[in-house]
């Protein structure tokens, strides 16, 4: 990977594994959120278990860990607009659009955000766009 | 798009994942684990025959040979390690971990 991104790269992140059981998640959105501070145009990809990490009402109080949504509310502040969910990966997982939680709001207009449903083949065509895809 | 699938076909569910994602034009390289799911006979033949038919599929020689997989699903093809490294040079890659 580049450490000094002369001019605009698109990466990709893409988050395959299920939140709190490992630490995956949490790196995924690390770096995401860095390489979207080295100017990046950044798209990140839930798919498989990753879909999971999307899911509304998450509370790891008892667990001790600090959970996403820091990291979720930081996503609109490096201006990550593209967060994508895999449409069949929640459907074989029993989620719907009605279950996913809500990653920040505008800044201008307040209005909350949400992750994209999409199918594979748009993900997929977006992959075959990119500089560089890190997988999670 | 290269994608690189390292896990055992019978653990793990990538190989499967990543044939959902392939387009044409793309190659799928086995390696490590990944290499379990060229051996004829077994529960995956269909689902390696299936991508296949769709795209280039490599497997890397050192991780058959490490694992006595002698017996490919054919078309099914052999790469070494310089090979693995002219195909990340030609694609993109996508690591299915």
């Amino acid at each position: 990977m580049r450490t000094v991104l002369t001019d605009v790269k698109k990466i990709m992140c893409t988050v395959r594994r299920a939140p709190h059981g490992s630490i995956y998640v949490q790196e995924g959105l690390e770096a995401a959120l860095i390489v979207a501070a080295y100017g990046a145009e950044v798209s990140l990809v839930f798919m498989d278990d990753g879909v999971f990490a999307l899911k509304r009402g998450q509370d790891t109080q008892e667990l001790g860990t600090k959970g996403f949504a820091a990291a979720y509310g930081a996503l609109m502040d490096h201006d990550i607009q593209c967060v994508l969910v895999d449409r069949h990966a929640m459907a074989v997982r029993g989620m719907t659009e009605a279950d996913l939680l809500s990653i920040g709001q505008d800044a201008e207009t307040g209005e909350l955000r949400w992750p994209r449903v999409v199918e594979a083949g748009e993900i997929a065509a977006l992959m075959a766009e990119q500089h560089s895809i890190l997988s999670f | 798009m290269l994608h690189t699938v390292n896990k055992s076909p019978f653990q793990h569910t990538t190989l499967a994942d990543c044939a959902r994602f392939l387009r044409s034009g793309d190659v799928v390289l086995l390696l490590e684990d990944g290499v379990l799911a060229c051996q004829v006979g077994t529960l995956h033949v269909a689902l390696v025959e299936g991508i296949l038919q769709r795209v280039a599929v490599y497997a890397l020689g050192a991780d058959l040979k490490a694992r006595a997989i002698t017996e490919l699903i054919p078309g099914i093809q052999v790469t070494d390690y310089a090979g693995f490294v002219s195909l990340v040079e030609q694609h993109k890659v996508h690591a299915w971990l």
